[in-house]
């Protein structure tokens, strides 16, 4: 049963060379495609939602123009990128500064998204039982905040490796893959700006 | 016939060793390998296909006569909840998946998947959604002491399943099961998608794939989009039970409707989902017992992303009773219409592959005929329900009920059993019986037409679903009889396939690499493969592989 016959021939033809998209590229980019629709629909039910509360707060009243930490997210967009190319190049040093930079601009958005909720939950009374507003405002600030949270510990493992001293040049297609997520977290950024805090507004 | 490689019979030997049991299981827990996970997909499924398929047949005994109280109605309403979501996440989406793990990397010339960890991760991650599920009917009481096991309906429609009118755990159960086997789901068409991108061999270009790859690459993209929304709409479900939000709290202006078009945006692609894989073993199964390439490749691959596509934007003709207003009905039902083209080209490509071939009637080719014929009436019945006042009468009776039954068993089942013997030698390396597999074939065409075409008539009748019991003198008796007494055979055509399975794994006739004389490069390799697939790296130079190197003198390369 073991032994085989192969009917394939050993091709010693000379061909143009065999080029295939990169795994890790395509398979985050099929994730990133998976997790949209997802945030999708939470989009949709805040839009539903805007001005069918029964009850207040409403958004209008308690929420405020998160300028600091979309500053702080979108550049981080930009180091994580500046960390990319500077692995690309072998220069690991810029690399760890890149994602140092990162990681901290990803921590301050998180520390600022923690006040903002702290602020709604003990001044305004608005937690996710209060009202539809409270419900899908929540949830959706929520899952974002929840992709930046598992974005920083993927980053910060990339910090600690380059600090480490193991990154290497070879590296620069995985580090590629991680800075695409980060890329779709802050695109999803803007999106929840734009609806919670201008549409919703 | 071709040359053969040295090589892999030497690497061959070295695995015929005999191990220890203990180390054989710990050998398939702990597996990375595409096949072994395929073949555990598609055994987790069959054992499902048999505990809903079990389901079913209380349910049938239940409503064979009139006035019964075979089980209570307490016990219906759950029979019918896991009956439907046992058989579409953890009989169907296993079995496509656990085919697509066996399949595409032999097909595409790889060695394995793009990420054989992932997958592992995605079935024991599927696997423990199902087990969920099921231990539900211990654990679903809770500390309230109420029901066990789900009974809000496999579509779980707001408010039921808020924790005023579902109380205890079992709602929760369904969610977390359901949201399980979505991130599963995700992962393993995020892999299959991959793979079919990065992984292919020398000169398997896009053009060049065999059409079930190509299937199961759009069933996989649809899987994104489709499987999110139902994780979306899972996490609010969850939210709304624990925490208390109100997204489909009536009470507090959270809409009931809202749910119905999360669950069918994932619901109604998801028909489509578990079709496409059907699809993708007749287009693989019909040529070769026609001993004809498939006629219209490039048509077949465009129908099959239409498909795709229109079948995202036809959900709401699950909701026509709901009242959408007329501009919205009338969108749905166009949509709903235009998707009977790509399929209707589908149909019309089979009937030419099989037109002036060499037809042998194994059976694996019966029951693509079987597909066939069901999966057109199936359509026809299809296109009825799409017209909005037709629905207006039908939804939710049992006509409805024989219409997808039709498509799931008629088209999806009856492909399903065909690739089972057709790739059956390839996994063991002996063949089914063809005399048992005539028997099930026959006993389950019968049984199946029994069933589900007379299941039609009380539906007609105005007989509505999920309903309890029924009294005498509606006219609705002789025809529920009729379709219980279907349920029989078809649990005799089910034993034949399962006593087959099993014997042929043991006795069966020793099978050839490539028994059926077919062209696609699964069939290159021993039966069943080594681990490796490939001993070298295969190179392709046409849609049939094999038949080029079977007739050097008129290769397909030539014309393609």
């Amino acid at each position: 049963m073991m032994n085989t016959v192969s009917t394939i021939a050993i091709d010693v033809q000379a061909e143009p060379p065999w080029v295939l998209p990169s795994r890790g590229t395509v398979g985050m980019i099929c994730l990133i495609v998976a997790e949209a629709a997802i945030f999708i629909i939470f989009f949709v039910s805040y839009v539903f939602y805007i001005g069918k509360s029964l009850t207040g707060p409403y958004p209008a009243q308690v929420l405020e123009l998160p300028i600091f930490s979309t500053v702080c997210l979108l550049s981080s967009s930009f180091t994580v990128h500046f960390a990319v190319v500077a692995l690309r190049r072998n220069s690991l040093r810029n690399c760890a500064i890149g994602l140092a930079s990162t990681v901290l601009l990803g921590f301050l958005f998180l520390l600022s998204t923690a006040r903002e909720w702290y602020h709604l939950i003990h001044d305004d009374g608005l937690t996710i039982r209060t009202n539809l507003f409270g419900s899908t405002f929540y949830s959706l600030v929520g899952l974002h905040a929840t992709h930046v949270l598992i974005g920083l510990v993927m980053l910060c493992m990339a910090l600690g490796i380059s600090l480490a001293g193991r990154m290497k040049e070879a590296h620069s297609e995985r580090l590629e893959v991680l800075s695409l997520y980060w890329h779709f977290v802050d695109g999803i950024w803007v999106a929840v700006f734009l609806v919670v805090y201008v549409i919703g507004r | 016939m071709a040359d053969s490689t040295p090589v892999m019979e030497g690497l061959d030997q070295s695995l015929a060793v005999k191990r220890p049991r203990l180390e054989a299981i710990y050998e398939w827990i702990t597996t990375v390998d595409h096949k072994k996970i395929g073949l555990m997909y598609i055994a987790y499924a069959l054992i499902f296909l048999v505990v809903g398929g079990f389901e079913a047949l209380l349910m049938r005994i239940q409503l064979a006569v009139p006035n019964n109280h075979f089980v209570s109605p307490q016990v219906f309403n759950r029979l019918f909840t896991m009956h439907g979501t046992t058989m579409v996440f953890f009989m169907g989406m296993p079995m496509l998946f656990g085919f697509a793990n066996y399949l595409v990397p032999l097909m595409i010339g790889a060695r394995d998947m793009a990420f054989p960890r992932l997958n592992a991760f995605s079935f024991w991650i599927s696997a423990f959604g199902g087990l969920l599920l099921y231990f539900s009917y211990f654990g679903g009481s809770g500390l309230y002491g109420a029901g066990s096991a789900p009974d809000v309906g496999w579509f779980a429609y707001a408010p039921l399943t808020a924790n005023v009118f579902s109380p205890g755990h079992s709602t929760d159960y369904w969610t977390l099961a359901v949201f399980l086997s979505g991130i599963g789901s995700i992962g393993t068409a995020l892999n299959i998608v991959t793979t079919i991108i990065c992984m292919r061999c020398k000169g398997m270009k896009m053009s060049r794939l065999p059409l079930l790859i190509w299937l199961y690459l759009v069933m996989s993209s649809m899987v994104f989009i489709a499987v999110g929304p139902l994780t979306a709409a899972q996490i609010m479900l969850t939210l709304d039970r624990y925490v208390g939000s109100h997204f489909f709290d009536t009470q507090a202006g959270g809409s009931a409707v809202l749910w119905m078009h999360y669950f069918w945006i994932f619901g109604h692609p998801e028909v489509y989902i578990l079709v496409l894989p059907a699809f993708a073993f007749v287009n693989e199964i019909v040529p070769v017992f026609s001993r004809k390439a498939i006629f219209g490749y490039p048509a077949m691959v465009a129908a099959s992303i239409a498909i795709g596509f229109i079948s995202l934007s036809v959900w709401a003709h699950h909701m026509f009773t709901v009242g959408l207003g007329p501009a919205g009905n009338t969108f749905f039902v166009f949509a709903t219409m235009v998707i009977s083209v790509p399929t209707g080209i589908k149909i019309f490509n089979w009937l030419a592959t099989i037109w002036g071939g060499d037809v042998h009637f194994a059976v694996p080719m019966m029951f693509c005929i079987g597909f066939l014929f069901q999966f057109l009436i199936a359509g026809l019945t299809g296109i009825m329900l799409s017209v909005a006042p037709f629905d207006w009468q039908l939804s939710a009776s049992y006509f409805v009920v024989a219409h997808f039954h039709y498509v799931l068993v008629g088209a999806i089942v009856f492909a399903l059993f065909g690739a089972f013997y057709y790739w059956y030698p390839k996994v063991t390396g002996r063949m089914m019986s063809e005399i048992l597999g005539k028997w099930h074939f026959w006993l389950f065409l019968i049984g199946f037409h029994l069933t589900f075409d007379f299941m039609h008539v009380p539906g007609l009748l105005g007989m509505p679903r999920r309903i309890y019991t029924y009294e005498a003198g509606r006219g609705w008796e002789m025809w529920n009889l009729i379709v219980s007494v279907g349920a029989i055979f078809q649990v005799a055509g089910i034993a034949c396939f399962v006593f087959n399975l099993v014997r042929s794994y043991f006795r069966g006739e020793i099978a050839d690499h490539d028994p059926w004389d077919a062209w696609t490069l699964e069939w290159a390799t021993s039966s069943p493969p080594p681990s490796y697939n490939f001993a070298i790296d295969p190179t392709v130079h046409s849609r049939r592989p094999l038949w080029d190197l079977k007739h050097p003198e008129d290769p397909d390369s030539d014309y393609e």
